[in-house]
């Protein structure tokens, strides 16, 4: 059987070469790089950890990922009303069909389009959302995308709604996947709807949880698109975040060396969170029907 | 089992195969690309950013220059490769890592350049610039240590557009003084109009406005002193300039969010007549003079003024400016002096065709009245020739790393994060360090 294992390996080639030239080799060079000074252009010249240290020292990097972590603790929280929803949609009532696909819809516009979208709602003086405000009686509605103090949720609004579809989705799907039959012994039993959701359904879909809360953690902390093209990470920095902050210097302060750091520094930081959230959440029991 | 393994082996092979013709089909590129150069026509590479769909006029000349070069020179052909904007900075900075440049590019002036030719990228291009064709100043600014690097293709000036019938209807006349703009300024917004539109999102349109306080109160070099370190942003007329802007903003001068704006929401606020007036560069003259898609009555009714003297101090003849692109030509390219020769060629046609078919205003010299133009046009261009200065956008005469400094540092004063000399230490650490 030893020819098997050649074969194996030749099956494997394709998809580890891939894998190692687009996203192994990538993110080593990123490392190496950021021990250089480098504007992308000209010779690189190398200053060992210097990138890194003033990394860490950069008070625009630390207000930039404490932006992310705002996101994530954000998206987090927003998981148990999506859940909640899931669950209303999974119980018999009428309309289930038109509303999934409602909420699906959000996840179909690319992010460009939901960034030109929401800035338009958002536009200070004709924007949807300040008419409405001003026809109730507000005479100075907030300037949504330009006050430093609430920029950052009103971008996080519309990043909650585009995911909404998306968590929904997986939530519904997990709750289909358990039998009738748990469900009906319960009733027998004189469990209310609330019982039988709160302690039926919702242990029985905990190993799903458990993964959409990594998912919306490691997808806030790298989050760049609706940001960027929303604000651009400002008023001067207010809605900055780790990844528009590693594009900025990379790409518009022409300092390739301290971007690749950042984005180095972006990677240790999401696997880190991704472990303790593994480790926290962890559990041996498994599901059997 | 046999099968099975036989099977399996097959499978392996065409796996194999396929790898193998994936490697060598790319060497077969390769080997067909650089065939092509040593035959007796030579390729010219050239990227431009106009592409047809969003730029259609500028993207029309560039073909028409195209085919005339090829056809005065058989031996020659161009291959042209267009790309938007933004995209086309990023992939030159891409190209020019793996030493892949175009033959012939477009760049910037000054900040953008310098990266590119302390890397040895771009060719000097001293030998086929003929400085009597373009106006002065131009070509200067895409110079590094006395050689050229860029022939100049644009040029722009910044200049107050406002709207007539905004002003009419409010009584309200052209104003010379920043005093009389300030009244002009209370009036609108006493009457419940936006007096000024701006988009800060972008930074630099803010940028404008600081430049030209400075050049009114500092004098024309100020600014550009405190740049090249012979002066300092910590001058008491740049703190000065800094706290004017802070004063327009208390003043409810700029529509509402201005933060949070794009250039092009701000414009469409001018357009759609919910502001009065509009600083920005002379890009934009073609909405208010050719655009058949602006409605002509709305047309009629932009006019423009140069920039206000500030408590009877500055040159209104002085100008916040600059090229805009200009064409690059690969220090490694393997047909130096057909690229050479093409730039040449097509920043000389350009500054010809650019003015009647585009609407913009070439890098070259022109004769406006040889030429049948829009009024407006005729007036910004005989106040180019009357342009006693034009200071080069502070975002293009930084380094890029000093200018993110300086855009960030404009929309904290703007947004009032920060104190006027605040503003001026933030500039001073961001050069000193660069030092």
């Amino acid at each position: 059987m030893m020819s098997n294992k050649w074969i194996i390996t030749l099956y494997l080639l394709p998809a580890f070469l891939l894998i190692a030239v687009l996203i192994f080799i990538p993110l080593i060079l990123s490392g190496y790089y950021g021990l250089m000074n480098w504007d992308g252009i000209g010779i690189m010249q190398f200053i060992g950890f210097e990138n890194y240290i003033q990394a860490l020292q950069d008070m625009k990097f630390w207000s930039s990922a404490l932006h992310s972590f705002l996101l994530a603790a954000f998206s987090t929280l927003s998981l148990i009303v999506y859940l909640a929803v899931a669950l209303i949609l999974a119980s018999k009532i009428k309309g289930t069909n038109l509303l999934r696909k409602i909420y699906l819809i959000p996840m179909l516009l690319s992010s460009v389009a939901i960034a030109q979208l929401w800035i338009k709602v958002y536009n200070p003086t004709n924007g949807m959302l300040n008419s409405i405000l001003m026809a109730i009686g507000i005479e100075n509605p907030p300037e949504w995308l330009a006050d430093p103090s609430i920029v950052l949720f009103a971008i996080f609004i519309p990043i909650i709604w585009q995911y909404a579809g998306f968590y929904i989705l997986i939530y519904y799907a997990a709750l289909k996947n358990i039998p009738d039959t748990v469900i009906e012994a319960a009733k027998i039993d004189g469990a209310t709807p609330l019982q039988i959701a709160l302690k039926i359904k919702l242990p029985l879909i905990m190993n799903v949880f458990k993964v959409t809360i990594v998912l919306a953690v490691v997808g806030s902390l790298k989050y760049f698109d609706l940001i960027y093209v929303m604000t651009g990470g400002g008023p001067n920095g207010a809605s900055e975040v780790m990844a528009s902050y590693m594009y900025k210097l990379a790409f518009s302060s022409n300092d390739f060396g301290y971007g690749s750091a950042i984005g180095f520094l972006l990677l240790i930081i999401t696997l880190i969170v991704t472990v303790i959230i593994r480790k926290v959440t962890a559990t041996k029991e498994e599901i059997e029907y | 089992m046999k099968a099975k393994k036989a099977i399996a082996l097959l499978f392996g092979a065409v796996v194999a195969v396929l790898l193998l013709a994936g490697c060598s089909g790319s060497n077969d590129e390769k080997t067909s690309s650089s065939g092509s150069d040593s035959g007796d026509t030579k390729t010219v590479k050239f990227m431009h950013l106009w592409p047809e769909g969003s730029s259609k006029l500028h993207h029309q000349i560039v073909s028409d220059i195209i085919s005339d070069f090829e056809e005065e020179n058989q031996d020659i052909k161009i291959e042209p490769e267009v790309l938007s904007n933004e995209q086309y900075k990023d992939k030159l900075k891409v190209l020019s890592a793996s030493n892949e440049l175009p033959d012939v590019g477009m760049t910037w002036a000054a900040g953008f350049l310098e990266p590119y030719v302390n890397g040895n990228k771009f060719a000097a291009l001293d030998d086929v610039i003929e400085k009597d064709l373009f106006v002065s100043g131009t070509v200067e600014s895409y110079a590094i240590d006395n050689k050229t690097y860029g022939l100049p293709l644009e040029l722009n000036i910044a200049t107050v557009f406002y709207n007539k019938e905004i002003f009419n209807e409010n009584g309200l006349e052209v104003p010379e003084t920043y005093e009389e703009m300030q009244n002009v300024i209370q009036t609108l917004s006493d009457n419940g109009v936006a007096p000024i539109a701006l988009g800060n999102k972008d930074r630099w349109t803010g940028s404008l406005w600081y430049m030209y306080f400075a050049d009114r109160i500092g004098g024309s070099d100020v600014l550009t002193n405190a740049i090249n370190r012979t002066g300092s942003f910590e001058d008491p007329s740049l703190v000065k300039a800094a706290e004017e802007v802070q004063g327009l903003v208390d003043m409810n001068a700029f529509v509402k969010g201005f933060n949070g704006l794009s250039d092009q929401e701000a414009k469409s606020m001018f357009m759609n007549k919910q502001a009065a007036m509009y600083l920005i560069a002379t890009w934009d003259l073609p909405n208010y003079t050719t655009n058949e898609d602006v409605p002509q009555e709305f047309r009629d009714s932009v006019g423009y003024f140069n920039f206000p003297t500030v408590e009877g101090k500055g040159d209104m003849n002085s100008f916040v400016g600059g090229p805009g692109v200009g064409l690059f030509v690969s220090e490694d390219s393997e047909v130096k002096e057909e690229a050479k020769a093409f730039a040449a060629y097509f920043a000389k046609q350009w500054g010809e065709k650019s003015v009647t078919e585009a609407g913009v205003i070439p890098a070259t010299k022109v004769d406006a009245g040889a030429l049948d133009l829009p009024e407006l046009y005729v007036d910004v261009l005989s106040d180019l020739n009357s342009a006693s200065n034009i200071t080069l956008f502070a975002d293009v005469q930084l380094s890029p790393d000093v200018a993110q400094v300086h855009l960030n540092a404009i929309q904290a004063l703007f947004g009032g994060e920060v104190t006027p000399e605040g503003f001026a230490k933030e500039h001073e650490d961001a050069l000193t360090k660069e030092e």
